[in-house]
C-alpha cells in the first residue's frame, strides 16, 4: 500500500513535471530567486507561483523558508538551505539538496518572513505535501489546509482524495474540502452538504469556519444552515467548557499542592513556621537551570532527561540546605513557633539576595524536553503535557511522602518525635537527628516542586515569594498536620479558583478565594481536617 | 482623673521616654526652621522628614505590639490597617488638589479623569471634609478589626491560624485595591498631593508640623497604650495571652479582652498610616502587601516584644538601617537586613530592650557581689 | 567593590587623558550623577539592567574626560521595588548627594512618586520606559516611548498585514495598560471595528495561571475572523502566559500576539521556538543592523563580561538620554538645573537604530516605532519601521487629553496648556 503511495506521489510529480515542459523545470531556480527578493508582498506572490508550480522540489525550499533557514550567499548570490549545525550553520543548496559546505551567519544574508508570509506558505506547502508518503505529513497538511479555508486548493485536495485510503486521513482531507468549499463559489447543495461535514467535526477550528461561512455567505439557505450548525457546535463545546475547567482546576491544584506539600512536612507536622520555604522552591529551579546549562554546553544529547537529572541533584540541595538551617538556626528555636517566623523571614531575605548575587536578577531560561511540550486533545479537552507531567507528578510525590512517613523507620521516628517528644526521646530515638532530618525531607520536597514550577513559571529570585502566601493558605486550609488535609485542600482552592474565574475575572476570582478560606476558618478553626487530641493545643 | 489614670500606666523609665520623644518631637523642627542652613546644628527638611516617617512606622509597631506582647495575637496584618488609615487621609489630601489636577477637573481626581468616571463614587463623598477624613481614619480600620476580630475570637480561631487569616486579609486587601475598578487609583494609589488644611503639603513648615504630630501622635500611643497594660483590664489581657483556656474557666469573657484591644490596635495603627501619607506624599496598595506587615512585626521582635519602649527603638533601628544600607551598600543591603533578623531571633530573644536589662543585670549582680 | 572598581578604572582613564590633553581635564569636584533604579524586590529584574547601563555611561563617559572637564560620579541608591522608598531616595539624592540629574524609575508609581519630589526640589529625572503619557512635567525627560511611539503603530501595522478585524486586549491591571487599551479601544472604533470584537481582560501582577485566559483567547479567536492578541502584561507575568501559549499551540500564524513590554531581557527567560513569529512593538531592537548599536552591543557585552547578554529598548532609551544630557550641560556650560533644563529642548542625538532622536518642547523625544517578531534564537527580526514620531504625551483619543498639550519653552512653559481655553492648567473651566 504504502508502495502504491509513493507511486502515485511519484507520478503525479512526473505529470506535472511533464505537463509543464522543460522550460518550467528551468523555471524553478527563477522561482525561487523570487523568494529572496523585493519585500514581504513581492515574496508573497512568488511563494503563489512556487505553490501554483506544484513541484515537490519547492516544498522543502518553501518549508526552510519558513522556518527561517533561508539563507542567500552574499559571494554568489546562491540561494542556500542552513541548518544549524553548533555554531555553524550546515549549509544545502536549495533546489537540488546538494551539500554546500557550512558557513556564518556572517557570510550569508537571511531571508525574512513574517507571519503572514508564513501562513501563506503552509497552505502552499500543505497543497505540496498532500501526496507525501508519510501520513503524519499528509495529515498536517490537512488541518493546514481546513484552516487556511482557500478555494484555490480544492483541486490539490481532490487529487489528494482519489489516492487516499487511510480513513482518518481520508476524513481531514475532506473536512479540509468542505472548508475550501464553503469559501469558493460553489453550487448551495455542495455548500450544505459541506456545512453538515465542518458541524461534525464540532470543535472551536469548525466553529471558525461556520461562523465565517454564515456571515459571508449570500445564499440565505446557506446562511441559515450555517447559523444553526455554528449554534450546535457552540452547545457541544459549552458542555466540554466545565471540563475543561475541571482540569484547569486540577492542574492548578496540583502546583498548589506541589508548592504547599514540603511546608505540610515543615511548617504542619514540625511546627515551623518556615518563611524560606519559598526560597527553598527557588533553589530547586535554580538546581534545574543550572543542570540543564551543564547539559547545554557538555552534553545536548541528554536534554530530554535533564529534567530527571535535575530531581535528585534539587532535592539534595534544597535537602541539604534545609538540614543546615535546621542545625544552625531552627534548633534553638523550637517552642518558640513565632520566632521561627522571624528568623526563617530574614534567611529568605538573604537566600533571595544570595541567588541575585551568583545568578543576576533576571529571568533564566529552563527550556521544556519535547515529552513535556506540546498537547493533546481529550475530546474537546486540551490537555497540555506540561501540566499533565506536573499532575502526575504531584500526586507521586505525595504517595511517596505518604510511603515514607508510614511505611518507613524514619517515619515512624518522624511521627514519634512530632507527637511526643520526651516520650519519643526517652525511647532512645535521637530526636535532634530526626529534627534534622524531617527538616531537610520538607525542603527537599521544597526543591521538588521547583524543578517542576520552573517548567511553568519564571525562574527568577522572585519565584518563591509568589507561592509562600498560597502555600500557607492551602496547609492552613486543610488543616495543620494532615497530609491528606494538604490534598485536599490544594485541589478544591484549585478547583474553586478556576470555576470563578470566568465570572469574576482573575483579581476577583483570587479575592473570593482569600474570604472563603477566611470564612472557614471561623466556621472550623482548625482547617478541613482537624487533628484530633490535645497535643495539638 | 483620667490624666492620673493615664499617668498611672506608666513606669520612670516610660515616662522619660515618652518625655524623650516629645523633646526629640519639639527641637528637631526648631532646629529646622530656626537655626540658619549653614549652622552645624541645623537640621535639613529631609532628614526631618525621615525622621517623622519613622515615628509613623513606631506608632504602627507600637499597636502591633499592643497585641502580639501583651496579648498573645500574632497579627500579620496589621499593615492593613496602616493603609487604610493612610487611604482615608489619601482620600481628603486628593480632594484638597481641587482644580489643580493635570486635567484641571475641580471635582474628579486626575485617575478617574483618564479612567472615564462621570462622577465621584459614593465612598468618596464627606473626604473633603479634614473632620470627616479623620473620623474615618479611625473608624474604617476598627471597624474591619471588630468584623473580623468578632468573628475570629468568637469561632476561638488562636494562634498559628488567627495569623494566618489575617495575612489572608491583607492579602485580599491588596489584590482589591490593586484593582483600577475599586476607584481608589490602582497600582499607582494616590500621590502629588497639595495641601492640607490650607497649607502646602510641600512647605518646610507644614512638614515640621506635621512631624511634631507624627511625635505627638507615637507619645499619646505610648501613654494610652501604657494605661491599658497598666490597668487592671492589662492584667487580665496578660492572664488571657498566658492561660486562655483558664481565664475563660474562671469566667472572664475573652473574646471581649481580645476584641478591645485587637480594635484599639487598629485604630492607632490607622493613625499613624495617616500622618504617614502626607509625610511621605503616596498612599498605594503595596502598603498592604504581606511583607510589610511582617516588617511590623519584625520590629517588634527587634526592639522587644511585651515591652513598650521595645518596639518603638526597633523601629528605629530597622529602617534607619534600610535608610542609610540601601544607601551605602545598594547592592548588598538584604544581606545585612536579613542577617538581623537571624541574629536578633537567635541571640536576643528580648530584642534590644532585653539586651539592656541583661547588661544591666549582670552589671548590677557585678557590683552587688563587689559590695559583698 | 564593583562600583570601586568601576570607579578606579575612571579615574585612572580621565586621569590618562588629563595627562595627554594638557590641563583643562579633572579639575574641580566630580559631578554627581543618581541612579534610581530597584536593585532589589520585584523590579530588580528589569531594573538592576539599566543600572548596569548607566555605569558603563558614565564609565565610557569619564573615558573621554569627562564633561565640562569635570568627571562623572555615579551615585547608586537602592529604592527596592518600593514605591515611598523611591520618594525617600529621590530626596536623599538631591538634598543629601545633590546630584546634577537622575536617571531612574521603571514603574509608572514610581515615576509619580518621585514627581512631587523632582518638582520641590527642582531636580532632573530621565525617565526611560515606555508608559501611559498624560503627564509633562518641566523637570522630567522621558525617553521611552508614548502611546502613539509604540501602540498605534502595532496596531495599524496588524491591521494592514494581517488583516485582523478582532482585538484581544490584555492586560496587567495597572495604568500604563488601562491607558493604552482605552486609547486602543478609541483608536480600533474610530476604524471601524464592533464593540463586540474587542476583547478587554485584566490580571493581577505577576499572574501565573494563565490556563483560562488563554482558552479564552483561543474561544474568542474561532469567531471565524482573524483575531490578534495586544499584550501590555507587565514583565513578571509574561514568562508563564508565553510557556502556555506555546504549550496550548496558539500558534503566531493562527493568533499573534503583539506586546509592548516582552523584549529581548524578557524572552532571555524563555524558550522562544514555539513563540515565532509573536510580535513586539519597541523603538529598538538589539537586532538593528547599524554601527553605532553594533557598537554599543560590543561594550555592553564587554562591561558586563558576557558575551550573550542582550540589550533592549529601555537600556537605549537610557543611552538617548544620558547623551542628551551631557550635550545639554556642554552646551549650557553648568550642571545647574534650570539651565539645563533650558538646554535640553532641541538637543538631538544619534539614536541606535540609525536615525536621529531629538527632544521635543514637550519633553518626550522623536523615536522609530519598529515592529519586530519573535525568532527562535530570542532575538527580533524587525518587519515593519516607521519615520520618526514625535511622543505625543497627551493623547488624541482620549476626551479629556485630546485638547492638552504640554510645551516647556518659555513664554508658554507649561505642562497642561489647553488649546482651546487658551489657558494652562487643564480641562478648566
Amino acid at each position: 500500500m504504502l508502495f502504491l503511495r509513493q507511486l502515485a506521489f511519484l507520478l503525479s510529480t512526473l505529470a506535472s513535471v511533464l505537463i509543464a515542459g522543460t522550460a518550467f523545470a528551468a523555471d524553478l531556480p527563477a522561482l525561487v530567486g523570487g523568494l529572496t527578493a523585493g519585500s514581504f508582498g513581492d515574496r508573497e506572490t512568488a511563494v503563489g507561483a512556487l505553490a501554483a508550480s506544484g513541484d515537490a522540489r519547492a516544498a522543502p525550499v518553501l518549508e526552510a523558508l519558513a522556518a527561517g533557514q533561508l539563507y542567500v550567499r552574499k559571494s554568489d548570490n546562491a540561494v542556500l538551505i542552513g541548518k544549524p549545525d553548533g555554531n555553524q550553520l550546515a549549509l544545502t543548496e536549495a533546489i537540488t539538496g546538494k551539500p554546500a559546505g557550512s558557513g556564518s551567519e556572517a557570510g550569508l544574508d537571511r531571508v525574512r518572513v513574517n507571519n503572514r508570509l508564513r501562513g501563506i506558505i503552509e497552505a502552499a506547502v500543505g497543497s505540496l505535501t498532500l501526496m507525501s508518503p508519510d501520513p503524519r505529513v499528509r495529515r498536517g497538511a490537512a488541518e493546514a489546509l481546513f484552516k487556511r479555508r482557500d478555494a484555490s486548493s480544492l483541486g490539490a485536495l481532490d487529487t489528494a482524495l482519489a489516492a487516499e485510503k487511510d480513513p482518518r486521513i481520508k476524513r481531514s482531507m475532506s473536512e479540509a474540502r468542505a472548508a475550501s468549499v464553503l469559501a469558493s463559489d460553489a453550487p448551495t447543495a455542495q455548500k450544505l452538504e459541506a456545512i453538515a461535514l465542518v458541524r461534525a467535526r464540532a470543535d472551536r477550528d469548525s466553529l471558525g469556519v461556520l461562523v465565517a461561512t454564515a456571515a459571508s455567505a449570500t445564499d440565505p439557505e446557506v446562511k441559515a444552515a450555517a447559523t444553526a450548525a455554528a449554534g450546535a457546535v457552540r452547545q457541544t463545546l459549552a458542555a466540554w467548557e466545565a471540563a475543561q475547567n475541571v482540569w484547569y482546576g486540577i492542574s492548578l491544584g496540583s502546583v498548589l499542592l506541589l508548592a504547599a506539600i514540603g511546608l505540610a512536612i515543615t511548617f504542619g507536622t514540625m511546627g515551623v513556621i518556615n518563611m524560606a520555604h519559598g526560597e527553598m522552591v527557588m533553589l530547586g529551579a535554580y538546581t534545574t537551570f543550572v543542570v540543564q546549562e551543564l547539559i547545554r554546553t557538555s552534553a545536548p544529547h541528554l536534554f530530554d532527561v535533564s529534567l530527571l537529572i535535575a530531581l535528585p541533584l534539587a532535592f539534595v540541595v534544597a535537602g541539604g540546605i534545609g538540614i543546615l538551617i535546621e542545625r544552625g538556626i531552627i534548633r534553638f528555636l523550637y517552642g518558640r513557633p513565632l520566632d521561627t517566623l522571624l528568623a526563617t523571614w530574614g534567611l529568605s531575605l538573604v537566600l533571595q539576595q544570595a541567588v541575585r548575587s551568583i545568578f543576576g536578577s533576571s529571568n533564566r531560561e529552563v527550556g521544556a524536553p519535547s515529552w513535556m511540550s506540546g498537547a493533546f486533545q481529550l475530546g474537546q479537552i486540551n490537555v497540555t503535557y506540561g501540566r499533565l507531567w506536573i499532575v502526575v507528578f504531584s500526586l507521586m510525590v505525595f504517595v511517596a511522602l505518604i510511603v515514607v512517613l508510614r511505611k518507613t523507620p524514619l517515619g515512624l521516628y518522624m511521627r514519634a518525635v512530632t507527637q511526643n517528644r520526651p516520650m519519643a526521646s526517652a525511647m532512645g530515638i535521637r530526636t535532634p537527628r530526626v529534627d534534622a532530618l524531617t527538616f531537610g525531607l520538607g525542603s527537599g520536597i521544597a526543591g521538588l516542586a521547583g524543578v517542576a514550577l520552573s517548567q511553568i513559571d519564571n525562574v527568577s529570585p522572585n519565584l518563591g515569594q509568589g507561592y509562600i502566601i498560597d502555600s500557607f493558605m492551602v496547609v492552613v486550609f486543610g488543616g495543620v498536620g494532615n497530609l491528606f488535609g494538604t490534598l485536599i485542600g490544594a485541589l478544591t482552592l484549585g478547583v474553586v479558583n478556576k470555576f470563578l474565574e470566568p465570572y469574576a475575572g482573575a483579581v476577583l476570582g483570587k479575592i473570593l478565594v482569600l474570604v472563603f478560606i477566611i470564612l472557614f476558618i471561623q466556621r472550623r478553626p482548625r482547617g478541613l481536617f482537624a487533628l484530633k487530641g490535645r497535643s495539638v493545643e | 482623673m483620667i490624666t492620673r489614670f493615664l499617668w498611672r500606666g506608666m513606669d520612670r523609665n516610660l515616662r522619660l521616654f515618652v518625655l524623650l520623644v516629645l523633646a526629640l518631637g519639639i527641637a528637631l523642627p526648631v532646629l529646622n526652621q530656626f537655626v540658619p542652613p549653614g549652622s552645624a546644628l541645623h537640621v535639613p527638611s529631609w532628614v526631618l522628614q525621615l525622621v517623622g516617617k519613622y515615628l509613623c512606622y513606631a506608632l504602627l509597631a507600637v499597636a502591633v505590639d499592643l497585641i502580639w506582647g501583651y496579648c498573645g495575637i500574632l497579627s500579620l496584618g496589621h499593615g492593613a490597617f496602616f493603609a487604610l488609615g493612610g487611604y482615608c487621609m489619601g482620600m481628603y489630601l486628593m480632594r484638597q488638589i481641587g482644580s489643580r489636577g493635570v486635567y484641571g477637573n475641580p471635582l474628579l481626581p486626575d485617575f478617574m479623569v483618564f479612567l472615564n468616571y462621570k462622577e465621584l463614587p459614593w465612598f468618596w463623598y464627606g473626604f473633603n471634609h479634614f473632620w470627616f477624613a479623620m473620623i474615618m481614619v479611625v473608624v474604617v480600620p476598627s471597624l474591619l478589626a471588630l468584623a473580623l476580630g468578632w468573628f475570629a475570637f468568637r469561632s476561638r480561631v488562636t494562634g498559628v491560624y488567627l495569623s494566618i487569616i489575617t495575612q489572608a486579609m491583607t492579602f485580599a486587601l491588596m489584590l482589591a485595591f490593586f484593582r483600577n475598578d475599586m476607584g481608589l487609583g490602582g497600582n499607582n494609589g494616590m500621590t502629588d498631593f497639595k495641601e492640607i488644611l490650607g497649607f502646602s503639603v510641600q512647605a518646610d513648615g507644614t512638614r515640621a508640623v506635621l512631624y511634631l504630630v507624627s511625635a505627638l501622635a507615637l507619645a499619646l500611643g505610648l501613654v494610652i497604650s501604657a494605661a491599658v497594660v497598666g490597668s487592671r483590664f492589662g492584667k487580665a489581657l496578660t492572664a488571657v495571652r498566658d492561660a486562655e483556656s483558664r481565664m475563660r474557666f474562671l469566667g472572664y469573657r475573652v473574646e471581649g479582652y481580645k476584641l478591645f484591644v485587637f480594635v484599639l490596635s487598629a485604630a492607632m495603627a490607622g493613625v499613624a498610616g495617616a500622618i504617614y501619607v502626607p509625610l511621605v506624599g503616596i498612599i498605594n496598595p503595596s502598603e498592604f502587601s504581606p511583607a510589610n506587615s511582617i516588617e511590623a512585626v519584625l520590629w517588634v521582635a527587634v526592639g522587644g516584644r511585651g515591652t513598650l519602649i521595645g518596639p518603638v527603638i526597633g523601629a528605629f533601628i530597622v529602617n534607619f538601617g534600610k535608610t542609610w544600607l540601601t544607601g551605602a551598600l545598594p547592592e548588598v543591603w538584604l544581606f545585612a537586613l536579613g542577617a538581623l533578623f537571624i541574629v536578633v531571633t537567635l541571640l536576643l530573644p528580648k530584642g534590644v530592650v532585653g539586651l539592656w536589662g541583661q547588661i544591666r543585670a549582670r552589671s548590677q549582680a557585678r557590683k552587688a557581689r563587689a559590695s559583698a | 567593590m564593583k562600583l570601586g572598581s568601576i570607579m578606579r578604572t575612571g579615574l585612572v582613564a580621565a586621569g590618562l587623558l588629563a595627562g595627554a590633553a594638557g590641563s583643562a581635564f579633572a579639575q574641580g569636584a566630580p559631578i554627581k550623577v543618581g541612579i534610581l533604579h530597584s536593585l532589589s524586590g520585584t523590579m530588580a529584574i528589569s531594573e538592576t539592567t539599566l543600572k548596569d547601563v548607566m555605569l558603563m555611561l558614565i564609565e565610557e563617559q569619564n573615558k573621554k574626560g569627562g564633561v565640562l572637564g569635570r568627571k562623572l560620579e555615579a551615585v547608586v541608591v537602592d529604592p527596592a521595588s518600593n514605591w515611598p522608598l523611591f520618594a525617600e531616595k529621590a530626596r536623599e539624592l538631591l538634598q543629601k548627594d545633590k546630584v546634577a540629574a537622575v536617571f531612574g524609575c521603571w514603574t509608572s508609581v514610581s515615576r509619580k512618586s518621585v514627581l512631587p519630589v523632582f518638582e520641590e526640589l527642582n531636580g532632573i529625572l530621565f525617565y526611560p520606559v515606555q508608559y501611559e503619557g498624560e503627564e509633562s512635567s518641566r523637570n522630567v525627560f522621558y525617553t521611552g516611548a508614548a502611546p502613539n511611539q509604540q501602540a498605534i503603530p502595532a496596531v495599524d501595522y496588524l491591521m494592514a498585514n494581517e488583516k485582523v478585524q478582532r482585538w484581544v486586549l490584555a492586560g496587567t491591571d495597572y495604568v500604563y495598560p488601562r491607558t493604552t487599551n482605552k486609547i486602543l479601544e478609541a483608536y480600533l472604533k474610530q476604524k471601524g471595528v464592533k464593540q463586540e470584537d474587542i476583547l478587554i481582560n485584566y490580571t493581577p501582577f505577576g499572574h501565573s495561571d494563565w490556563q483560562s485566559i488563554v482558552a479564552d483567547i483561543k474561544k474568542f479567536g474561532s469567531a471565524g475572523k482573524k483575531t490578534a492578541v495586544v499584550s501590555t502584561i507587565n514583565g513578571d507575568a509574561n514568562v508563564p502566559f508565553y510557556k502556555e501559549l506555546g504549550n496550548q499551540g496558539i500558534k503566531a500564524k493562527d493568533i499573534p500576539v503583539v506586546a509592548f513590554s516582552v523584549g529581548e531581557e524578557e524572552l532571555a527567560g524563555i524558550d522562544t521556538k514555539p513563540l515565532v513569529g509573536h510580535l513586539a512593538a519597541w523603538n529598538y531592537f538589539q537586532s538593528v543592523k547599524d554601527p553605532a548599536n553594533e557598537a554599543f552591543i560590543k561594550t555592553w557585552q564587554a562591561f558586563t563580561k558576557n558575551p550573550k547578554r542582550v540589550t533592549n529598548d529601555p537600556m537605549e532609551a537610557h543611552v538617548i538620554g544620558f547623551n542628551m544630557w551631557i550635550e545639554a550641560v556642554k552646551k549650557a556650560g553648568t550642571t545647574d538645573a534650570d539651565a539645563v533644563i533650558d538646554a535640553m529642548i532641541g538637543i538631538a542625538v544619534p539614536n541606535l537604530t540609525g536615525g536621529i532622536s531629538a527632544m521635543m518642547p514637550n519633553h518626550h523625544i522623536t523615536k522609530p516605532v519598529l515592529i519586530g517578531e519573535i525568532q527562535g534564537n530570542g532575538q527580533f527580526d524587525v518587519v515593519s519601521s516607521t519615520p520618526l514620531v514625535i511622543g505625543d504625551e497627551w493623547s488624541d483619543y482620549l476626551p479629556d487629553s485630546k485638547d492638552l498639550i504640554a510645551d516647556w519653552r518659555k513664554p508658554m512653559s507649561c505642562g497642561n496648556f489647553n488649546v482651546v481655553t487658551g489657558k494652562c492648567g487643564g480641562k478648566g473651566k
